[in-house]
């Protein structure tokens, strides 16, 4: 298997895993099976489904669940122009390519060097990470209590840890250096001000002084 | 939860992909190359947020748990050009290690 398939497969294996909390959680949230499936097929962002769940669990209203549902939403908004010359011109297709945009894909895309194994990379990783995450879904909701907590298998690092790996090749360079310790530092920042969701947003804004640098390079190297 | 705040939901987080897709991504196709430059970075500033904000923060306080241990035995395999899924995996059995060793 080709490595950029290899590496989706094994992302999508640990988000399956994560899927199976999830079912869990939402099932003990009160879901119903329908619920869950709907939420995990067609909402289709782990974060949000998280976070709806959680604050159903902890008592809040639906509204409240909804609300910080489409804060932790808007970033996948962020990644379209990332990865959308891989979708071809149909407006059509291109809109319903959407439905796979998200974290892991985005960033198994991003890192290859070219957009042919791109492409290759973003559609394989979505297929594997949407087949297992509604397959961990629905057997965390239909086998419960029987499931752990992931913390104990150390399953909350595993995410960050591979996103590290997922970042570095975007570190080559020195505008991505900048863009990545900007945006990690405001993130910090912005973490005990603003609900969840919201540091990620405020991240995007180290893009600026990244590009700004980018720019003043390009400059002295034609002048 | 009502199945009128799920069905929200699913609008609303399809709703702000496809807002991406077709709406952001246009400014990146217009003829100023600049915002391909801006967009080729995102990548870089949210990834490293999300490492961040899920390596040493819980709901919106700063922690300092395993998951720093896990996460930076993770950066060492990274470094050392080790395979992706042993960088899983060794992250993994890192920090539940040392949350098994803070727990007994």
């Amino acid at each position: 298997m080709a490595e950029h398939r290899r590496e989706g497969l094994v992302l999508s294996i640990a988000v399956g895993i994560v899927g199976l909390t999830f079912g869990v959680l939402a099932n003990a949230a009160g879901l119903s099976l329908p619920q869950i499936i709907v939420m995990s097929a067609l909402m289709f962002t782990g974060a949000s489904q998280f976070a709806a769940v959680s604050v159903i669990d902890g008592g809040g209203s639906s509204y409240a669940a909804v609300g910080s549902a489409m804060l932790l939403a808007a970033r996948n908004a962020l990644y379209g122009p990332v990865v959308s010359r891989f979708f071809g011109a149909s407006p059509l297709r291109r809109g319903l390519s959407a439905h796979f945009v998200i974290d892991e894909t985005t960033a198994m895309a991003s890192i290859q060097d070219d957009d042919e194994t791109a492409a290759n990379a973003f559609w394989w990783t979505a297929l594997w990470l949407w087949s297992l995450w509604n397959i961990g879904s629905i057997g965390g909701a239909l086998l419960g209590s029987l499931i752990g907590h992931p913390e104990t298998y150390g399953l909350d690092a595993a995410f960050p840890a591979a996103f590290v790996a997922l970042l570095v090749p975007h570190l080559r360079e020195r505008p991505g250096r900048v863009a990545a310790i900007v945006g990690g530092g405001l993130a910090i920042a912005a973490v005990p001000i603003s609900p969840a969701g919201v540091p990620l947003l405020v991240a995007a804004l180290g893009v600026v002084p990244g590009w700004l640098l980018g720019r003043r390079q390009g400059v002295e190297t034609a002048s | 939860m009502s199945w009128t705040a799920i069905w929200i939901m699913v609008a609303g987080a399809f709703g702000f992909k496809v807002f991406g897709v077709l709406g952001l991504s246009r400014l990146a196709d217009g003829p100023g190359r600049s915002f391909q430059a801006i967009t080729a970075l995102i990548p870089a500033a949210l990834f490293s947020a999300m490492v961040v904000v899920q390596t040493i923060t819980t709901d919106d306080r700063l922690v300092l748990d395993a998951r720093v241990w896990g996460v930076g035995a993770g950066i060492v395999a990274v470094w050392r050009r080790a395979p992706f899924m042993l960088v899983v995996v060794l992250t993994m059995a890192v920090t539940a290690l040392v949350r098994w060793q803070t727990l007994v």
